[in-house]
């Protein structure tokens, strides 16, 4: 394939928001012109038209006003070949971040070779393959290892106070014997021995025993996490019976504990023939058993499509969307599994009881539970490092499956499911009925979003810690977290008011008129249905200056202080002399240059504002009425109107 | 009439019941010629003040010795009170029921509403009626100010001084007022300053089953085309069918041959009984919680709210498009023209004119194209979305163009003076208010009640720098641009502040609210300093 150089400005922000715009030269391997760039929602299929380029790791897109879009082969999730039209032939790529593209190709030839081209580059069989063992950042080998030690497990567990008097570290999977998909170190009750763990991983389902995800410190309550146990109908195992009691035990200021099964009560019986199941409660001493209904990882795959096949329909009308939003369930699932984390966190706040969370493997759902829950009750994980650690924590090390789940490589497809971006969608809705109580914002999100698809960053790669561990990816491929840390201000809220508590417990109300349809995930790229003036950037400016200036004043005073005292204490010198003219106006109109100068973001930020623009909108299109021509007929409505007049 | 005779007792001890962010009170119960007082004693701060207007439905429900009240108030608001003694308990609700059933104007609150701070008749030179033609007049002499109905005589609903195209007499406007239903014949309500194209507003035309013409309406429009560039466009918000049944009544639309040079559209907008309906569907699956997540969002597509929202946007879009980018004129209207035709002509300008989107100028603008544009506050806002009787002429027209207007300011955030609070004070008081601003159907009536002169206007009261922080958007920044609106369904919200005001705890937004005024003012701080 012919091979030639596009020399570029600026590399593909989106994706690389760390990497600044240096330029760089891109090899192609495919150029089409002329290519036309259908927008998704005109009826009166209004185009673009421009160049299409194909790089090893990117689609590039040129139009003729010279702008760019840029879409990363492992950010597409399905690309198809519609039916030939005079114009040409239709190629539909949709994307893993909702963003759809619809181009049409000239010539049926070049068509089928972008077609083949991105089957091959979106579809990679090995880990190696993948972006993230390419790309790079620009750092040097200590800044790398220096990212990926940003987060730190071990310092977590000493924030919440773990290991203490009633939880310890235990190293029985030091070496991923006793379960493969669960992490290293591993935090369980102290009277819970060896031997129990053993035995209780036996009973579990892949191994996954029941082990701590969040300590109480407050309540002394403890969640804890593991998948379905191995009961059939009516198998029992003393350790695993003992390894509850244990969990109980380390609870001082409860008698009782909640084990919650995520799944429908449904599922968790038809799992019973399958020799798993759920915990007999006549078995457990002391045990509150609770089903929390969520579906399970293909019911979630199926409402996400309905839903982004209704949204994508053009020409919607309210009442298809709201019927498609309904019949597609998305907001229902949202809504059971925030409901499911409510549960938990008002166990343990209300009741100071220990919960063991879990469902079918314990890494999806309980994953979503867990997470959420603790989101609830513990402000740092309303931080931007804070939910960070959180994502360590109770996805990525507790081994929710990102590859599978995100199709990294070319899979079983019934093994997608977006179980981490109803996840997102939950924090978001969150956000939205807490504007105060987040750190973070809604780029925020999204980014994470993005890069959990977009295997730029080795976070995200594998299904496990020892599969991660395996490949090396500490040393081959790069952490995305300090880059968001480093690009912070971008994803700080301008609302976000820290509570002096470390205790403050978010209790959402989950009315279903709480819950709306998520539009900057699933329409991202579709600018027309967005908001066309940001508050948050005008906000964002006005903080920053507020903070600059009360710097500012803080400074002046201590100068001024410290001058006066000197003042006093001293005798007339140079330097007191100068400080009389400083204390008085002479300071002054240095402050207000200062001042001036820090104003001007604020204009700019107002520059950046576009007024929208008719033809982006669709009732645009209505008004071809106005440019249809007079038919020169005399009508016959005249003829009778005179003769009746 | 003594108020006295209505009110059966005046007094009882009474609970009320705590709602979504509201403590329960107890205390004594009173009731007044115009309002209910519920006291703890002492003027304690969570007092209960309503006014009985406000009032748009009473449940009473008995039990043993005490009963329960439900009132729900037209901003909607529900009430519940626990009184004790049976006969109270009835004696109370009718008491409630006859003052609020009292249908005349002027011994409505409004008329007895003294407040310390404002003076009466200050408010007179607010919105003049003429101001309207000055901002014309500074950019072009082809249209005047005409008193043609300076008695009222040529058309009931219309104010006295209206503006019409130069050339066109006093005479000819009565004809063509007689052509038009009601007489509104077609008047400027826009000059549209970056282009010279006009936007006009009317009836609709009585043609008539026999298709009848005037020639001076047609010479009206004629002018009208011949000021704004020679091409023009009849904007119908109803359907065509809709249209040929109102020829059947007398009624009808510009018939082509006769108006050369106007095209017509149809856009039909919902009006009168269904789209009180959808109010009413809406408000009953906002104050639902039991809902699953399924029915509410099926009752929430039922309703078609949010589709008469989409509907209405689109057709004041396609006006103020066809204004600015199309450079025609527009003559909207539909059947009495004093409902839909003024929310496309009230948003077509807000879209457009950047004066409008300032605190005075949105004030102007309800003043001129709601209030002295003759649409029927008092028929319209009767009732809210609670009452049981039959509806006659309620429907919320107003409260769907404070929801466009609301979802412009969700697209364009900082395009607007005013915010949300603004909205939701114009919407309560156009239900029921201590001001005269939104009393009676027309100028006319107006006049004929001196309101003018004996009521305290709305305006005055939200001017004073103590409403700032509650009306106002501390983000606002002007924007000389036309705002266009994304309609597509994704892009349209729930008006939440409004619909769930009562359903559910408004602290935390009502804190972010509180903290953008304190980001913003700090800054202006800073500016003093």
């Amino acid at each position: 394939m012919l091979s030639t150089h596009i020399s570029l400005e600026d590399t593909p922000t989106l994706y690389s928001a760390p990497s600044s715009s240096t330029k760089r030269s891109y090899i192609w391997r495919l150029k089409v012109e002329q290519v036309k760039l259908l927008d998704r929602f005109s009826t009166s299929n209004k185009s673009l038209t421009g160049t299409l380029y194909l790089t090893a790791t990117h689609l590039l897109f040129i139009d003729s006003l010279q702008k760019e879009t840029w879409i990363l082969h492992h950010h597409i999730a399905a690309v198809e070949k519609l039916a030939l039209t005079t114009a040409g032939c239709p190629l539909v790529i949709q994307c893993k971040n909702f963003r759809i593209v619809h181009f049409i190709v000239p010539r049926e030839r070049d068509c089928h070779d972008i077609y083949n081209s991105l089957l091959q580059l979106s579809r990679q069989a090995k880990y190696e393959d993948l972006y993230a063992f390419s790309y790079n950042p620009k750092q040097n080998e200590s800044e790398q290892i220096q990212g990926w030690q940003l987060i730190d497990l071990a310092e977590e567990y000493r924030r919440m106070d773990v290991p203490n008097l009633n939880w310890k570290l235990s190293d029985a999977n030091r070496d991923y014997k006793i379960c493969e998909t669960y992490p290293r170190d591993l935090y369980v009750p102290r009277a819970a021995n060896k031997p129990t763990i053993v035995g209780s991983s036996k009973f579990r389902s892949k191994g996954r025993f029941p082990v701590l995800s969040y300590y109480h410190q407050d309540k002394q309550a403890a969640i804890c996490r593991c998948s379905q146990p191995l009961s059939g109908f009516s198998a029992r195992c003393l350790e695993d019976e003992h390894m509850l009691q244990a969990i109980n035990k380390a609870n001082p200021s409860n008698r009782y504990m909640y084990v919650m099964d995520t799944r429908p009560k449904l599922n968790a019986m038809a799992n019973r023939a399958a020799g798993k199941g759920y915990e007999n409660e006549d078995n457990y001493s002391n045990i509150r058993f609770q089903f929390v209904g969520i579906e399970n990882i293909h019911v979630m795959r199926t409402s996400l499509q309905k839903l982004l096949e209704v949204n994508g329909t053009k020409g919607l009308s309210v009442s298809d969307f709201f019927s498609g939003l309904e019949s597609s369930g998305w907001l229902r699932h949202i809504k059971a599994v925030l409901d499911a984390a409510i549960f938990l966190a008002k166990a343990i706040v209300n009741e100071s009881a220990s919960v063991l969370v879990h469902c079918s493997d314990g890494w999806d759902r309980t994953s979503q539970v867990c997470s959420l829950g603790t989101l609830l009750l513990d402000s740092y994980y309303r931080t931007i490092k804070g939910f960070m650690v959180l994502i360590e924590k109770d996805w990525i090390s507790f081994g929710h499956k990102f590859s599978d789940r995100c199709g990294h490589l070319d899979g079983d497809p019934k093994e997608v499911s977006p179980v981490f971006t109803q996840f997102l969608e939950c924090v978001w809705h969150l956000t939205e009925q807490f504007p105060q109580a987040f750190e973070y914002n809604e780029a925020f999100l999204l980014q994470i979003h993005e890069h959990v698809h977009s295997c730029q960053f080795g976070n995200f790669l594998g299904n496990c810690q020892k599969e991660r561990e395996d490949l090396k990816l500490r040393e081959k491929t790069y952490s995305l977290w300090p880059f968001l840390l480093d690009d912070q201000e971008k994803y700080l809220n301008p609302f976000y008011t820290p509570s002096s508590q470390k205790f403050t417990v978010l209790e959402p109300n989950t009315v279903p008129f709480n819950f709306k349809f998520w539009r900057n995930m699933y329409h991202q790229f579709d600018r027309t249905l967005h908001p066309r003036q940001s508050v948050f950037k005008l906000i964002m400016n006005k903080n920053d200056q507020n903070k600059q200036l009360e710097k500012e004043i803080k400074e002046l005073e201590s100068k001024i202080k410290q001058q006066k005292t000197r003042h006093t204490d001293t005798v007339l010198t140079k330097e007191s002399l100068h400080c009389i003219h400083a204390d008085s106006p002479a300071l002054k109109p240095s402050l207000c240059f200062k001042k001036e100068q820090t104003l001007l973001p604020v204009n700019d930020a107002i520059r950046t504002i576009e007024g929208s623009n008719t033809a982006d909108n669709r009732y645009s299109e209505y008004a071809e009425e106005f440019s249809k021509t007079e038919p020169a007929v005399v009508s016959l409505e005249y003829g009778v109107a005179r003769m009746t007049c | 009439m003594e108020f006295s005779e209505l009110i059966r007792t005046g007094r009882a001890e009474a609970l009320l019941l705590p709602g979504p962010g509201q403590p329960p009170v107890r205390g004594t119960l009173c009731i007044t010629s115009h309002h209910l007082l519920l006291s703890a004693g002492h003027g304690s701060p969570g007092d209960l003040w309503l006014l009985l207007r406000n009032v748009d439905a009473v449940e009473k429900r008995v039990a043993g010795n005490s009963g329960t009240i439900t009132l729900k108030c037209k901003n909607l608001h529900v009430l519940q009170l626990e009184i004790e003694g049976l006969e109270e308990t009835l004696d109370i609700a009718s008491s409630i029921e006859a003052l609020t059933s009292l249908e005349s104007v002027t011994t409505s609150y409004p008329f007895f509403y003294r407040p310390q701070s404002l003076r009466l008749g200050d408010a007179a030179n607010l919105h003049p009626p003429d101001h309207f033609y000055q901002q014309v007049a500074l950019q072009t002499d082809a249209w005047r100010l005409s008193a043609v109905n300076r008695d009222f005589d040529v058309c009931a609903s219309y104010p006295p001084a209206l503006v019409v195209p130069v050339g066109i007499g006093d005479e000819v406007l009565a004809r063509s007022a007689r052509f038009r239903q009601g007489g509104r014949f077609p008047v400027l309500c826009y000059y549209h300053t970056t282009n010279g194209t006009v936007m006009l507003r009317s009836s609709q035309p009585l043609q008539g089953a026999n298709r009848r013409r005037c020639a001076e309406d047609e010479e009206l429009l004629r002018a009208v085309l011949a000021l704004g560039g020679g091409r023009g466009l009849v904007l119908d918000t109803r359907s065509a069918q809709a249209v040929q049944q109102a020829r059947i009544t007398g009624g009808g639309t510009e018939a082509k041959a006769a108006y050369p040079g106007w095209k017509r559209l149809h856009r039909p907008l919902e009006r009168g009984r269904p789209l009180q309906d959808s109010f009413v569907r809406l408000v009953e699956a906002c104050t639902d919680p039991s809902l699953s997540m399924d029915r509410w969002l099926s009752r929430l597509d039922g309703c078609r709210w949010l589709t008469h929202v989409k509907e209405t946007l689109t057709a004041a879009c396609l006006a103020a498009q066809g204004m600015d980018r199309e450079g025609v004129c527009i003559l909207v209207h539909g059947a009495e023209g004093t409902d839909t035709t003024l929310l496309v002509t009230s948003l077509a300008q807000l879209i457009l004119d950047p004066k409008c989107r300032t605190m005075s100028g949105f004030q102007s603008l309800l003043e001129r194209e709601w209030i002295q544009a003759g649409h029927p506050f008092q028929q319209r806002c009767a009732h809210s979305a609670y009452a049981q009787a039959r509806p006659k002429h309620e429907a919320p027209v107003f409260l769907l163009f404070l929801d466009c207007v609301w979802q412009l300011s969700r697209q364009f955030p900082l395009s607007l003076e005013f915010g949300e609070g603004m909205l939701l004070a114009v919407f309560e008081h156009a239900y029921a208010s201590p001001f005269g601003t939104f009393l009676c159907n027309s100028e006319k009536e107006r006049y004929l009640c001196e309101v003018k002169t004996k009521t305290h206007s709305l305006w005055s009261s939200l001017n004073q720098s103590k409403e700032r922080r509650r009306l106002r958007n501390p983000i606002y920044t002007p924007n000389p641009l036309a705002l266009w609106p994304s309609v597509e369904p994704q892009s349209l919200q729930l008006w939440a502040g409004l619909f769930l005001r009562w359903t559910r705890p408004p602290e935390p937004a009502q804190e972010a609210w509180e903290q953008l005024w304190r980001i913003v003012t700090e800054q202006e701080g800073g500016d003093t300093l």
